[in-house]
């Protein structure tokens, strides 16, 4: 499997944060989503990879090359749709795509048109009068118009309706099944991530707390719910975060097929019940974790 | 008395509630007059709204489950255990007809599924 994408012990320091030696490799071809709560540096990396600041130390390759040394020839062949969107706001959205047109060296106008109907961005009206939403969609739809290989996007739903939301993820889906795209997808609506990701990688406090693939970790943690004093020592210690109510006890485990064997009998008798986990339940016991 | 309210779960949260009581009922870790916790408490407990433990001490109550008494709470009442074990009984006899269905699909023929129950039980 090819890396499109790769971080090499990247390190930047704030006064507050600090981005601590992140390791990374994005497979090509695949859905990657990057997840953790806020102030985790999720968009410090994603900046770091576009060369919008500066690493203290460590590297990062696109394509296989510096991406500061290289940045006109990456950024020609990379989508990207930032936390922020900037636009000449006095302008029209057909004004901007000609605009960004000369940037590209493969852009595609009637691609731009296609996403602008598509959409329903009126092409005439004035980018001051577009509602949030209105203006991701614009972002999205450059960097989708000029063939990228890469598509970055940093939180690119968050400003979105679900019924558009749903939308954009299929579309960046079909960018990766069929086209072979590489995506990388920050956000903290996992949601969305959880629908289209192959990859996930966690960020909690500046460092990467899991890589690997979705299928891989839904199989793997669980949520266990047991009559008190129903579980065996091995089970116990391998939950963590458990509550314990009135009705019962709950607890979430990451080593599943470890410990299912010594699960069954208290399964059958209904004094254990094993519950699949979504991608925010693994958030948030990685948060409380430490 | 265990209880899961489980999203994932296609039944609605009143009917989980009310389905996970007759079970504790049926297999006796409930009994007759043991007092019901409050539905504030329960909601509290479950992280569910009030209203679906409300809705299901009042389908429990019309169903003649539980007793309310103003003022003191909800009890087990004193109801029929045979009533409960005719309707496990039909569980029961729903799950093995699924067991059937399956068997049929692959062919497995029910004098196998009758030594199989009769072992497990001995085993027991």
């Amino acid at each position: 499997m090819e890396s499109v994408l790769r971080l090499h012990q990247l390190h930047k320091a704030y006064a507050e944060f600090v981005l601590d030696h992140i390791d990374l490799e994005v497979p090509g071809g695949y859905v990657t989503g990057l997840i953790g709560p806020n102030g985790a540096g999720k968009t410090t990396t994603i900046k770091l990879i576009m060369n919008l600041i500066r690493a203290d130390s460590g590297g990062v390759e696109v394509f296989g090359l510096k991406h500061d040394r290289h940045e006109i020839q990456i950024k020609d062949r990379v989508g990207y749709v930032g936390e922020e969107q900037f636009f000449y706001e006095q302008r029209s959205a057909a004004w901007t795509g000609n605009f960004v047109s000369h940037f590209f060296s493969a852009w595609d106008p009637d691609a731009f048109d296609h996403y602008l109907d598509r959409f329903e961005l009126p092409p005439k009206k004035r980018i001051k009068k577009y509602s949030k939403g209105m203006k991701v969609k614009l972002s999205l739809a450059i960097a989708l118009s000029h063939a990228p290989e890469l598509i970055i996007l940093d939180e690119p739903t968050s400003g979105l309706d679900p019924v558009v939301r749903r939308e954009v993820i299929d579309l960046l889906h079909r960018a990766a099944a069929e086209e072979n795209k590489t995506v990388l997808i920050s956000s903290h609506i996992t949601d969305d991530i959880e629908r289209i990701a192959d990859y996930i990688v966690y960020m909690v406090q500046g460092r990467i707390a899991i890589y690997a693939s979705k299928d891989e970790l839904l199989s793997s943690w669980k949520t266990i719910h047991f009559k008190q004093d129903s579980v065996p020592a091995s089970v116990l210690e391998s939950l963590e975060h458990v509550e314990t109510q009135m009705f019962g006890s709950t607890g979430i485990t990451r080593d599943f097929p470890v410990i299912e064997g010594d699960l069954t009998e208290g399964i059958s008798s209904g004094s254990i019940r094993v519950e699949s986990v979504g991608l925010d339940d693994i958030l948030i016991a990685l948060v409380n974790g430490d | 008395m265990f209880i899961v309210i489980s999203p994932l779960n296609p039944d609605p949260m009143y009917k989980q509630v009310t389905d996970q009581i007759k079970d504790a009922i049926a297999d006796g870790s409930l009994k007759p007059e043991d007092r019901l916790p409050s539905i504030r408490e329960m909601a509290r407990e479950l992280k569910i709204s009030e209203i679906t433990i409300k809705r299901a001490y009042t389908d429990l109550e019309n169903e003649g489950y539980i007793l309310t008494r103003s003022g003191l709470g909800s009890f087990i009442a004193d109801i029929n255990r045979a009533k409960l074990r005719r309707e496990k009984l039909v569980q029961a006899r729903n799950e093995i007809r699924k067991i059937l269905n399956t068997g049929k699909r692959f062919g497995i023929e029910p004098s196998d599924l009758v030594d199989i129950i009769q072992k497990l039980g001995d085993d027991k």
